[in-house]
């Protein structure tokens, strides 16, 4: 019996270790939610959505052209990174079931596996160094952060959609080409927009990549060789300043990136909800 | 060769009649298998490319200084600019090693938790919770962990565990808040989402025969998990060993903590370090001439490597495991 006992209160033991584990794994979350919450709101007001990074020593001022900056980057990035993935995808899904595709399947994990800040540096070394610090560097690192996400999701995506719906198509008489383009990718097109804003939203977060390709930037859009400024370097930035304005906006800045990212998560999440 | 052959047969066995039907119906068939191989193929190129262009852009640095490169602890730009990345290496490895002693056992609690012991319905909406952990920014990390962290490790948390083992090196030494620990925390605070959802997938494709089976034997909960963990113990390893490489990595939170600074070995947990991606997200803007870029871009050469060799390592066992267990559940 004693043994017994000695069982029991092990295992009530690892019960509370468990919960106290899950318990200090979701503390940072909701602390990170609350503080930017918190700091993040008495940063913002109308001048923050509409003025531009402030000069040192400046009152106020906002982070309008971050925003407007960060949108062309993302777009730029996902002009390179949604078309390669997208097609990278139906090729591992529809023409997927050789030797080649594992090793393509296999270097995809390896490239989502190398750190972003390697992807930077790569940047750094193969256009920065050319054409100089600058949108297109930027948004060519992110495209190639987001090439592997975008294909492992677009290929999960359509390996979902029933085989019985290819064979009714192409038993109709259409080509193939065309029952992958307007059958398999339609009826799987939740899915893959899904895979697409995740990608956006884990680019719109990276500041590593951008930082050592296209640097810190404080005025609006100026070319597209030229920088631009960007939020999540802005948060980086602001936050490593000895200024109490940008301090402030850094945490104004996190405000709004973290809002776009879990919006876009949540977003993403519901769209897909049902499906799996 | 043979590969080619076999996607595009026509291309290689030009007879009238394929040709015909390569024209006519098939034709944009053809076309869209080639673009959609094409863009395929791209991943050579790029991965290609990343290493080519690493190893062109730190050939200087690698000519200079050879293998002193790995095993040098002076980093001196600006005097008689000689470049050793060893600190940088220790720096980036034993961050991680905290990381992963914080965050394993947190992780596995964490992934019995969603798959074991928490209700179903009750589950998801965790898992959904954990999910959105792993969404937040590393940048944002980094500015809680600055702000919010830093001066509660400073204040309610360091002050305590100096004065109970105070007595060993590793935690004497002058507290600055931010440092090698405070490092290894953020760290571990950043790959429990990603290890534990691992985890809790590969205990979810522990098949259910196991559970009841050890269950008909009168185990308790805590040893049905014990088995489960077991079971699935190959995978575990591999997840552990991907959160070491994302750690690793891990460049802009860990430059907002660390301390940034340069030196051998740090006097204690508390002291300031730096790692391999922190120096470069600080020094590359800033490096002034060709030698200090390259050693700069060597750095990056060195943590390609690593990452890619506990990736690559990783996959492979969580691949293997993955197929295992679900090998085994199809029986």
């Amino acid at each position: 019996m004693d043994y017994y006992r000695f069982r029991v209160v092990k295992d009530r033991l690892a019960q509370f270790l468990v919960y106290l584990a899950l318990f200090l794994a979701l503390v940072p979350l909701f602390s990170i939610l609350y503080e930017v919450v918190m700091r993040g709101f008495s940063a913002i007001n109308i001048e923050f959505f509409i003025k531009p990074t402030p000069t040192v020593g400046e009152v106020g001022g906002g982070i309008a052209n971050a925003i407007q900056g960060t949108l062309i980057t993302i777009g730029l990035a996902s002009l390179i990174g949604v078309p390669v993935g997208l097609m990278s995808g139906i090729f591992l899904s529809e023409y997927g079931e050789s030797k080649l595709s594992t090793v393509i399947r296999f270097l995809q994990d390896v490239l989502s596996g190398i750190p972003s800040i390697v992807i930077g540096v790569f940047t750094y070394t193969l256009i920065t160094r050319s054409i100089g610090f600058s949108v297109i560097a930027a948004a060519f690192a992110l495209a190639v952060i987001m090439i592997p996400i975008v294909t492992r999701t677009t290929e999960e995506a359509l390996k979902l959609v029933p085989m019985s719906v290819r064979e009714a198509a192409i038993a109709l008489g259409i080509p193939r080409w065309k029952t992958t383009i307007t059958v398999v990718l339609s009826s799987a097109k939740k899915a893959i927009v899904t895979g697409i804003l995740l990608s956006i939203a884990r680019i719109a977060g990276e500041s590593a990549p951008v930082l050592v390709s296209m640097g810190f930037w404080r005025w609006w859009f100026a070319g597209l060789n030229r920088p631009v400024a960007n939020l999540a370097l802005n948060v980086f930035i602001f936050a490593m300043s000895p200024f109490e304005n940008w301090v402030t906006l850094a945490w104004g800045s996190a405000l709004v990136l973290i809002l776009l990212v879990l919006g876009i998560s949540i977003v993403a999440r519901v769209l897909t909800r049902g499906r799996y | 060769m043979k590969m080619l052959r076999k996607i595009f047969p026509s291309f290689f066995s030009l007879n009238v009649k394929s040709f015909l039907r390569l024209k006519n119906s098939l034709k944009g068939d053809y076309v869209f298998k080639l673009i959609s191989t094409l863009f395929a193929l791209s991943i050579f190129l790029i991965l290609g490319l990343i290493v080519y262009e690493l190893v062109k852009g730190s050939w200087l640095s690698i000519q200079t200084f050879g293998l002193n490169f790995i095993v040098g602890t002076t980093w001196d730009p600006a005097v008689s600019r000689v470049f050793g990345a060893l600190p940088l290496i220790l720096g980036t490895l034993v961050t991680s090693v905290i990381a992963l002693l914080i965050g394993v056992p947190i992780s596995l609690g964490v992934g019995l938790a969603l798959s074991e012991y928490l209700p179903k319905k009750f589950g998801f909406a965790i898992s959904f919770l954990v999910e959105l952990l792993a969404a937040v920014p590393s940048v944002i990390y980094g500015l809680w962990g600055m702000y919010v962290l830093i001066p509660f490790l400073r204040n309610h948390i360091y002050p305590y565990l100096q004065a109970v083992f105070g007595f060993i090196p590793l935690f004497s030494g002058p507290i600055y808040g931010g440092g090698v620990l405070t490092g290894g925390i953020i760290l571990a605070i950043m790959i429990i989402p990603t290890v534990s959802a691992i985890m809790r997938d590969l205990f979810l494709t522990v098949p259910n025969s196991q559970r009841e089976a050890i269950i008909a034997l009168g185990a308790t909960k805590w040893e049905t998990a014990k088995t489960i963990i077991n079971y699935a113990r190959s995978g575990v390893i591999g997840a552990i060993i991907l959160g070491l490489g994302r750690a690793v990595g891990e460049t802009m939170a860990i430059t907002m903590v660390i301390g940034n600074r340069f030196h051998v070995w740090p006097s204690s947990l508390f002291d300031a370090w730096y790692t391999m991606a922190a120096i470069i997200a600080n020094e590359l803007l800033e490096a002034t001439y060709d030698l200090y870029i390259s050693a700069l871009i060597n750095v990056g050469l060195v943590l390609l490597f690593v990452t890619l060799v506990i990736n690559i390592l990783a996959r492979l066992i969580v691949w293997r495991a993955l197929r295992l267990t679900k090998g085994i559940a199809r029986e």
